[in-house]
């Protein structure tokens, strides 16, 4: 046992050996345990994929460039924006924060060695291989144009792209997302190094624990509904087609099952990110800590219960209607609680404007827009003149980029000397944040106004007097792509030239800024034991802080 | 969490060859039974009765795959309420569904 004071931030001798450097064989990252190194794994994985999705949306917003479907044939724009679609939501947006900082971060946070389930956790990046692989196969072959909704009758009866093949890919991966959830539920219960009280838990970790229970709870549905479509295309089941005895609504109802809730999956991880950035860079304890670790709880149980608002224009019952557009409004209660947490945290708070900041508070601004927007669309009488226009693009991609890619972008930069051990250049950091802030604002707002003027989505062609407002989207989304690929110059550039991060660059109290950076294999040269609070910047945290930032800010000579 | 051997091996006890090989026997005749009442037309009772007997059967058989096959009779408070609220989701889904099936034809301003 290790009290806090004798892990504190005196603690930089660094180990011999870090997870990096414990075994460098390809053997040895491909059969690792390591809960760190899978997430490494991971990184490099859905970067991949980011790259990919982010390639078919510039292909879009190139054809947008001009109101003529001149760039693609119509055919081929639908199998453009669905793989987009594909790619970006089930191999980026909902892995990314919980396979990638939270299985790096969660076991630490916590004063873990590893997950509860190592193996598992190893299975969990195979099974994610093994379905991304599938579905690019079937990209590769030939691609699927069903909208990344996989709506029926058409996938199942009409479209003659490979809807199996992407099907069985999404299966295979709903497994994974399913088993990271498991391991971490189990990692919380069991896990948590003594005086790691539930109420001590970052908010991080009461995020995934959260987003957790979804994945659980909603993927098998999911993967149900897929395997549905397969049995109906290949035997004709009547399941969904309604020529041979079945209900399409039937599938909308079983598809929003998991993916409204997926919603949560992908916005939930970046608002426990960004819950971290807003305490930590306003060196202020976190304003209502209670309210935001339940409303993560409440949003990941009311995400349940609202997702016929994706079903108003399809013929779904008025009355079942009503309850669900009710039921949407409730759901924006739990959110707000965060944004006004937030907002009263930062009141009065020392605000730094690191890198990892700046993407906080860009979250907070474009997933204000992204939350608010969605009340409109949950009203049942103005979505009827908004479902399937650019505004609902808009607000998805408000709350998807602008909120959960940011919050991610936010993380990562957050805990990178963490990850690495190196501190990337900080000017760059700053101007790449500020690019996607700027860049994303430029693309998405415009979308906003084109929906409400009756742009509708999945169309290569346009009327031509909204072509100035597409142009500017086009030149939002160049913007937005620098943006977004100059930190994968400096972050690598960071790991031979960066300069060494130290244990604790930030001077925070969290557990995961006790251990060195990088850490070793077991997290923690001893086991921590917690006497403090979350957030706790005074004097009971067992480090002297401001002492240690007085230094920093001190003139040199 | 690790439990002690002497609690697992007391979790063992509960189940013996005969009685797993008892619970697959229900499981045999339940699917037989199923089979069984698809063939006759149920509809006399009620529209859809064939379906809800279906279903039934369909819960009791995976309710003896939980309890006795997977050990969940035995389990602790934190294993049950776990089965349980996976239980609740579900009927979640179905009883939204369900709301939107029962009323479609339904207009607003009209019996």
């Amino acid at each position: 046992m290790q009290s806090a004071d004798v892990i504190g931030s005196g603690f930089s001798e660094t180990p011999k050996l870090n997870y990096l450097t414990n075994g460098t064989t390809l053997k040895s990252w491909l059969l690792t345990k390591d809960h760190k190194r899978i997430a490494i794994m991971y990184l490099i994985s859905v970067s991949v994929f980011f790259l990919m999705g982010g390639i078919y949306a510039a292909t879009i917003r190139l054809e947008l460039l001009t109101p003529a479907s001149d760039l693609l044939e119509t055919g081929t724009y639908n199998k453009v924006f669905t793989q987009h679609g594909i790619l970006m939501i089930f191999f980026f947006l909902i892995p990314s924060i919980p396979a990638v900082l939270g299985n790096f971060l969660l076991p630490i946070m916590i004063g873990a060695k590893d997950l509860a389930l190592p193996r598992i956790n190893l299975l969990s990046l195979y099974l994610y291989w093994l379905g991304g692989a599938i579905a690019l196969y079937g990209l590769m072959q030939g691609g699927v144009d069903t909208g990344w909704t996989f709506y029926t009758p058409y996938s199942t009866t009409f479209s003659n792209s490979y809807v199996l093949a992407v099907g069985v890919g999404i299966f295979i991966n709903g497994f994974s997302s399913i088993l990271t959830g498991l391991n971490f539920i189990v990692t919380i219960h069991t896990m948590r190094a003594p005086g790691m009280t539930w109420f001590r838990l970052p908010l991080f970790v009461w995020a995934m624990y959260a987003v957790s229970l979804v994945m659980i709870l909603g993927t098998p549905v999911v993967a149900i509904t897929v395997l549905l479509v397969a049995i109906e295309r290949v035997a004709r089941v009547g399941i969904f087609d309604p020529a041979i005895g079945g209900d399409p609504i039937l599938f909308q109802h079983m598809f929003w099952f998991y993916s409204h809730p997926a919603v949560y999956i992908m916005v939930l991880p970046g608002m426990g990110v960004v819950s971290e950035l807003i305490s930590n860079f306003s060196r202020k304890k976190i304003f209502g800590y209670e309210f935001i670790a339940f409303s993560s709880i409440a949003i990941a149980v009311f995400g349940f219960l609202v997702w016929g608002h994706h079903m108003f224009v399809s013929g779904q019952s008025i009355y079942a209607s009503m309850v669900f557009s009710f039921l949407t409004m409730v759901v924006a209660i739990p959110s707000a609680i965060k944004m006004f947490n937030w907002t009263a945290t930062l009141y009065k708070g020392s605000i730094d404007f690191s890198t990892p900041m700046l993407y906080g508070l860009g979250f907070m601004g474009l997933f204000l827009i992204g939350g608010l927007t969605g009340l409109y669309l949950g009203a049942i009488g103005l979505t009827v003149h908004l479902t399937d226009t650019y505004y609902v693009v808009s607000h998805f991609h408000y709350v998807m980029v602008g909120g959960q890619v940011v919050a991610y972008l936010g993380g990562l930069h957050y805990w990178w000397p963490k990850m690495t051990g190196k501190m990337y250049s900080e000017f760059w950091g700053k101007t790449s944040a500020m690019l996607v802030f700027v860049g994303f604002n430029l693309t998405f707002f415009p979308q906003l106004i084109l929906g409400y003027m009756g742009m509708p989505r999945r169309y290569a062609a346009y009327p031509p007097e909204m072509q100035v407002l597409n142009i500017f989207s086009t030149a939002g989304a160049s913007v937005l792509g620098i943006g977004m690929l100059m930190p994968v110059v400096y972050l690598l550039h960071s790991l031979v030239y960066g300069k060494p991060a130290g244990d604790n660059p930030w001077r925070l109290p969290g557990l995961e800024w006790r251990t060195s950076s990088p850490p070793p294999t077991e997290n923690f040269e001893k086991m921590p034991v917690v006497t403090w609070e979350a957030y706790e910047f005074g004097e009971d945290n067992g480090l002297d802080l401001e002492e240690d930032r007085r230094r920093d800010l001190a003139p040199v000579g | 969490m690790a439990k002690d051997p002497e609690h697992v091996h007391m979790e063992h006890d509960h189940m013996t060859i005969p009685k797993y090989l008892g619970v697959f026997a229900v499981l045999v005749v339940g699917t037989i039974l199923t089979y069984w009442v698809a063939t006759i037309d149920l509809d006399f009772i009620f529209p859809g009765a064939n379906t809800l007997v279906a279903l039934l059967i369909a819960f009791t058989k995976m309710a003896c795959v939980m309890l006795f096959f997977m050990h969940v009779y035995w389990s602790p408070k934190l294993i049950w309420l776990a089965v349980v609220a996976s239980f609740f989701w579900m009927a979640i889904m179905f009883a939204f569904t369900m709301a939107d099936y029962f009323t479609r034809a339904t207009g607003v301003f009209t019996t």
